[in-house]
């Protein structure tokens, strides 16, 4: 059976081979210069097409002509669609409202904000951050993404009991948490300006959100018990092959020559530390699967899912906050569960064995 | 030891010596006896060629100019151009070479020169009320679809954004993930089209090879166009 996405691929194949060969003789195949000549002689004057969908869609009214696909290609807001993600199978996901929705005003400025500061939280957020890590790293596409931890499903799950905290936890609690551990950080105090841009932020990508703590979506989907264990040699072998281009072989990622961590790092002291929850294996070997390598979602099985977290996780990272004297006072207060390696022996060396937490130091985020 | 076995130990340390020194400079500006000077098709100072589509290579990662130039030598990656050249250059020269441009600093020259009027009112476009209502994108001088692709990505099919790894202003990132500011529309486009086709190798774990089969014909020429447009070397 030929599918018509076969055919096209098919003449998408032979025009590209044309392409090559026309390319040798004729530099100007694609005809780029006479359409970057055109595009910016359009951009020169506001252009009528994204105007008139920018107005139709920041009206947000469900009369108004709703554009087909936006221009970061998402459906229109609020729909609920079947999304066959990596974990996902056919399952109804909710769609947050597009970026270019959010409205004018004193409520679309705090909301931008609360953005800002999810993917360049650092730069954003400078006085609560201590490390190289940005939101937006363990919650993809600005915290958009099913089964990346969606900001949306966060915030529909909270008010919410942490066995964590021992306690009812609100959202900006659970915000406060994040720059505590993920980012090891200092928590923003109650009602901060980060807080309430972040909150606001979540809040308007949950529009039209059920309350629902087990919304679809949420989290990192759960991986199955791993059939042999978790093996940190078997880890190391997945790590070298499908992590370390990118993260480095030191995990300590990668920056641009201007100094932006672009490629986290996933260990080591510009890491998220030992209270974080990406700290537990099982955590960890869920957002792995559903989201790593970047872009390739679903492709590690979940043996390798699992025997990779082993071995990021069982590497030194900044002390836990909460550090209770000694690490094994620390391991039987906190980490009292086969998730973490804290107080682990790994190679001879004990996991968290780093004495007091060090004071707290902003990271230093280079100028744009 | 006859003169006979003398003179080849002698001469084999002369062809040895000359490729482990080969100097990637020498071989820039004045190429070898059988490969072409780099710098006649790609520039004087590494700038590259946008009409005719040669791309920079000042100041792209070594680790990466080098695997082109393995994959022109072994015929992974075609070109009718650099085929040959590449063969002709041994493994010692490709690697000098490689590291010569890789070092050469990238002056900012436009790959596509523009009109400085051209881009100012570009960028008056960009403040235009209505269209600054579409996006808070900082980095990008207007809300297009290549500007999108290129900043945020498009999730729903699960395709990252060009500079989570290519970097801020697709600036490059390390050894292995080459800058794409500075290069021209055509040459930007022709790549992610053999990406796509595969008549280019996609690289280190297939990373350009999945993201290429999720863009169509327009997204290419839009996030090429993107960046044929950025100021290179520029602030995001």
């Amino acid at each position: 059976m030929i599918t018509p996405r076969q055919i096209r691929w098919v003449v998408v194949s032979l025009l590209a081979i044309v392409a090559g060969l026309v390319a040798i003789g004729a530099s100007d195949y694609w005809g780029m210069e006479a359409y970057t000549q055109r595009k910016l002689a359009a951009l020169s004057q506001p252009s009528p097409d994204v105007s008139s969908s920018s107005a139709s869609s920041a009206s947000g009214s469900a009369s108004a002509p709703a554009p087909s696909r936006d221009i970061a290609g998402d459906p229109p807001h609020a729909e609920l669609v079947a999304v066959a993600g990596a974990a996902s199978g056919a399952r109804a996901i909710f769609r947050p409202p597009l970026e270019s929705q959010i409205p004018t005003g004193e409520f679309g400025d705090v909301i931008r904000r609360g953005r800002d500061i999810f993917v360049d939280t650092g730069r954003a957020a400078p006085a609560y951050v201590g490390n190289s890590l940005r939101c937006v790293n363990c919650h993809l596409d600005a915290g958009r993404l099913a089964d990346s931890s969606p900001l949306w499903a966060a915030f529909v799950s909270y008010p919410a009991y942490r066995s964590k905290t021992k306690s009812v936890s609100t959202f900006q609690q659970r915000l406060q948490g994040c720059f505590e551990y993920s980012m090891n950080g200092k928590a923003p105090p109650a009602g901060a300006p980060e807080l309430v841009a972040l909150e606001s932020y979540a809040y308007w990508l949950a529009t039209g959100a059920t309350v629902d703590p087990k919304l679809a979506g949420r989290g990192y989907p759960a991986l199955p018990a791993p059939a042999q264990g978790r093996d940190y040699t078997r880890g190391e072998q997945v790590y070298v092959a499908n992590c370390a281009f990118c993260h480095g072989a030191d995990g300590a990622g990668q920056r641009s020559a201007d100094g932006v961590a672009v490629f986290p790092p996933l260990w080591g002291p510009e890491s998220f530390n030992w209270g974080a929850g990406m700290g537990r294996v099982n955590n960890a070997a869920a957002f792995i699967k559903a989201n790593m390598p970047l872009g390739m979602g679903g492709t590690l099985t979940d043996q390798q899912a699992w025997d990779v977290s082993l071995y990021m996780n069982s590497h030194e990272r900044p002390q836990d906050p909460r550090y209770a004297g000694s690490v094994q006072n620390t391991r039987s207060t906190f980490h009292d569960t086969d998730e973490s390696m804290y107080g682990r022996e790994v190679a001879g060396k004990v996991l968290g064995a780093t004495g007091a937490p060090r004071p707290f130091k902003p990271s230093k985020v280079p100028d744009r | 030891m006859t003169l006979g076995r003398h003179l080849s130990w002698v001469m084999f340390g002369i062809v040895l010596n000359t490729n482990v020194h080969a100097d990637g400079a020498t071989i820039a500006q004045q190429g070898t006896g059988s490969a072409a000077a780099c710098q006649s098709c790609h520039g004087v100072v590494g700038e590259g060629i946008a009409a005719a589509g040669f791309p920079r290579l000042a100041g792209m990662g070594a680790g990466y100019l080098q695997r082109q130039l393995e994959a022109f030598a072994e015929g992974t990656r075609s070109s009718a151009v650099m085929m040959p050249i590449a063969k002709a250059l041994s493994a010692a020269d490709r690697k000098a070479v490689a590291s010569h441009y890789a070092s050469m600093p990238f002056g900012g020259t436009a790959a596509m020169p523009l009109p400085s009027s051209a881009l100012t009112s570009a960028s008056q476009g960009a403040s235009a009320p209505k269209v600054s209502a579409m996006a808070t994108a900082a980095s990008a001088p207007t809300p297009t679809v290549g500007a999108t692709l290129a900043t945020r990505g498009r999730w729903s099919d699960t395709l990252p954004a060009c500079e989570q790894c290519h970097g801020p202003g697709g600036r490059g990132v390390g050894a292995d993930f080459p800058p794409l500011v500075g290069q021209s529309a055509t040459y930007l486009a022709a790549q992610l089209i053999a990406f796509k086709s595969k008549a280019r190798p996609a690289g280190p774990m297939n990373l350009m090879g999945v993201v290429a089969q999720k863009l169509s014909d327009a997204d290419v020429r839009e996030v090429a166009a993107y960046y044929a447009m950025l100021p290179a070397g520029g602030t995001r």
